[in-house]
């Protein structure tokens, strides 16, 4: 018989995770989950998998800033497939053909016209009362700050200085036309929760996180502006080592955080994931 | 073997991490506090405290440990912390993660955010300026919300010439308040976050002190135990029907549940035996225990919706329409008696009213503030009874936190919280109406009131 002792940070994690999973599939009626195909966003999927015993039972999203890298599209064809996914892809195509591009804008305004702007797009077309998101508290310190339900006006804005109330496991759920929630199933789990999580249900992720050639890459996103590590680690167990002996932030590598004072406060609160 | 490598070694399993709520009085020292505990473990990320030291000369400012958790812009220009944020350490026994909870009045929301989600509280009492409103109000809030383990740091003692008269004046004063609602603090320790006195290292300018500084305090306590010796309750969130399988999702906020056993489902006292466990992906899918997120399927098909509990047959919970209990109110707009708002309660969604407010009491001095009042103003906690429309499946707050405790939502947002209390239990709940003990309630308020 299963006692408390031999339930791991891990078990809570998940466990605490499905919850929210369930308690947004009944709060909303139309429900999305973004996926960049990066790791946290895959564990999303497995727990997404984990509440609904083995499906996932809303559409996810892929915003194509058209600045991927070749391998994490294979995957998504290949994940897709094997999660048997409802995968909706969208592309900012009008602000690529004003030409906002890498080349020639800073990678703030790139960002918010491609992912935020595109966002707002899709979710306008979808009319989407709920996102699931796969962002975490220890990724940066404007994110350390967000709830599980965490509500957006119509104009994306995040009001993180009036934030609801939040606990005993009660959410805020009530939305008006044009809003929506953020629900993050994510929020309590650390780096190396992850990649714990990955090893122990063996979860499928784009091989990128892995060193090769003496680099790897901690954090994805755009190709452009996401910049490997050096690392040695192939394994997921050198991956944790190496992030146990690391003070370096998970998110150096994204150019997109560091291109001004405050960056991802300003791209957070406009509406960034 | 150095501290740092033995640190690794043991927080290199998967345990599960302490969180700690640190709260007191605005400008008592929590962020430096913490930004110091931070600094002696070895917290920060590589060029921090750099950085930040580089920004205060810049800004002509004098560097300080708070500013450390000071990320955002607006913290630094108002030096007040705006919302809950969380941030890890390690000991060398366990990860921690630090619930930093502001001391402004109006921010109790995100204290009471940030306080629910703690396994332990660090509170903090300026040593010169003493016990004050929200050393007191936080302290009853800790109280609400369930946490027992409490540390009770005197900070800047060094602005008392390390005096042990002045700490042991407030620890009596202190130690007094916490009993009378219930509350045993661990340990008093006094300290200087500013100076490192007894953080993370003991003090030699308090050599009378002698016991454990604010580290090997923590270190001591045990994570508060889970809840799988009480009675079983299956909260149900959810009936699936993806294929041809009818499944009831849930979690276990209390006891276990194994296949063959027979469940009773309130409120409709309808019995059927669980028939499988159903999880996804596992190994071993063996009886589920507190905590756990599943599903089950029964034997008889019963109709179970949302908001049913399940319980085991010799220990239901109480259903009721009426009961009692203590409620906290964070909202500028006052709760208004005869009002009619929505009381969630674990996944129970009701109309309610409040049908009167016994007494109402000031969180800081525990007096009671004159009866028959007709509404509830913001940070007040008011003894109250509730009328639902509707059963509900309740517990006393005392027996099973989880299903003792509620939400009251007017126009989609949470505006307080409550407890409840004295609701009698049959020998077999079998659904009668209301099961308030008059008796006992009388009791109990003479009691709590000293009449």
């Amino acid at each position: 018989m299963m006692t408390s002792a031999q339930r791991t940070h891990l078990d809570d994690l998940e466990n605490q995770s499905i919850f929210i999973f369930r308690e947004a599939y009944h709060a909303f009626k139309n429900v999305c989950m973004p996926w960049s195909m990066g790791k946290d966003s895959n564990v999303l999927v497995w727990l997404a998998r984990k509440a609904f015993l083995g499906r996932v039972p809303f559409p996810v999203l892929h915003i194509d800033t058209t600045y991927e890298f070749p391998e994490m599209l294979e995957f998504r064809e290949w994940a897709t497939k094997h999660h048997n996914l409802n995968l909706i892809v969208k592309t900012n195509t009008e602000a690529r053909a004003r030409g906002i591009g890498y080349e020639t804008h800073d990678p703030v305004t790139v960002t918010h016209e491609l992912k935020t702007v595109a966002l707002q797009q899709v979710l306008t077309e979808y009319k989407w009362d709920a996102l699931i998101t796969g962002i975490r508290r220890d990724e940066d310190p404007t994110r350390a700050k967000e709830r599980y339900f965490s509500p957006r006006n119509a104009q994306f804005e995040w009001d993180y200085k009036d934030q609801p109330p939040e606990f005993w496991g009660q959410f805020v759920t009530g939305v008006s036309k044009g809003e929506h929630v953020r629900v993050q199933p994510l929020l309590d789990w650390t780096e190396v929760d992850i990649w714990r999580y990955i090893q122990r249900e063996n979860i499928p992720i784009p091989q990128m996180y892995f060193a090769r050639s003496g680099k790897r890459f901690r954090s994805l996103g755009c190709s452009p502006i996401t910049h490997p590590i050096v690392s040695t680690a192939s394994t997921i167990d050198e991956i944790i080592a190496e992030l146990e002996a690391t003070k370096t932030t998970e998110r150096a590598g994204r150019a997109q955080d560091h291109y001004e004072r405050n960056a991802m406060q300003k791209l957070r609160a406009k509406g960034f994931l | 073997m150095s501290d740092k490598a033995n640190a690794q070694r043991s927080t290199s399993g998967a345990e599960p991490n302490l969180k700690v709520v640190f709260v007191g009085h605005v400008d008592h020292g929590k962020s430096t506090l913490i930004g110091r505990i931070l600094h002696d473990t070895d917290s920060l990320s590589e060029g921090k405290i750099e950085h930040v030291k580089k920004a205060c000369t810049a800004e002509g400012m004098e560097f300080e440990f708070a500013f450390l958790l000071d990320a955002l812009l607006e913290e630094q220009k108002q030096n007040v912390t705006i919302d809950t944020t969380e941030i890890p350490f390690r000991t060398t026994r366990r990860r921690y993660a630090i619930i930093d909870a502001p001391g402004h009045k109006e921010f109790l929301k995100n204290m009471i955010t940030g306080a629910s989600r703690a396994d332990a509280a660090i509170l903090v009492i300026s040593a010169d300026e003493g016990v004050r409103e929200q050393s007191r109000r936080h302290a009853y809030l800790l109280s609400m919300l369930g946490i027992k383990h409490i540390i009770v740091v005197v900070n800047k003692m060094d602005l008392v010439d390390y005096s042990e008269k002045r700490f042991r004046e407030i620890e009596q004063e202190y130690r007094k308040f916490l009993r009378e609602l219930g509350l045993d603090a661990r340990i008093f320790i006094p300290a200087s976050a500013k100076e490192g006195e007894n953080v993370a290292r003991a003090s030699m300018k308090m050599k009378w002190y002698g016991a454990a500084n604010v580290l090997e305090a923590l270190d001591l306590l045990e994570p508060q135990r889970r809840n799988v010796d009480l009675p079983l309750r299956f909260c149900v969130q959810d009936v699936y029907r993806f294929d041809g399988r009818r499944i009831v999702a849930g979690r276990i906020e209390t006891g276990t549940l194994k296949v063959g056993d027979q469940l009773v489902f309130s409120p409709a006292n309808k019995s059927s035996v669980v028939a499988a466990i159903e999880r996804w992906n596992v190994q071993e899918n063996g009886p589920a225990v507190a905590g756990d997120s599943i599903g089950i399927t029964l034997s008889e098909q019963i109709f179970v919706e949302r908001g049913y509990v399940a319980s085991h047959e010799n220990e239901t919970p109480i259903e009721a329409n009426r009961f009692h209990a203590d409620l906290f109110w964070i909202v500028r707009e006052p709760l208004r008696v005869a009002h009619l708002y929505n009381l969630r309660l674990a996944t129970q969604d009701v109309k309610c009213e409040v049908v009167s407010i016994e007494r109402v009491m000031d969180s800081s001095t525990l007096e009671s503030k004159g009866d028959g009042r007709e509404q509830l103003e913001r940070n007040e906690i008011g003894r109250l009874t509730i009328q639902t429309r509707g059963r509900l499946v309740i517990d006393n707050h005392d027996r099973i936190p989880s299903l003792g405790r509620f939400v009251i939502i007017d126009d989609g947002q949470i505006c307080g919280g409550g407890t409840i209390f004295g609701g009698v239990y049959s020998e077999r709940s079998s659904g009668r109406g209301d099961l308030v003990d008059r008796a006992f309630w009388r009791r109990e308020i003479d009691h709590r009131t000293g009449t």
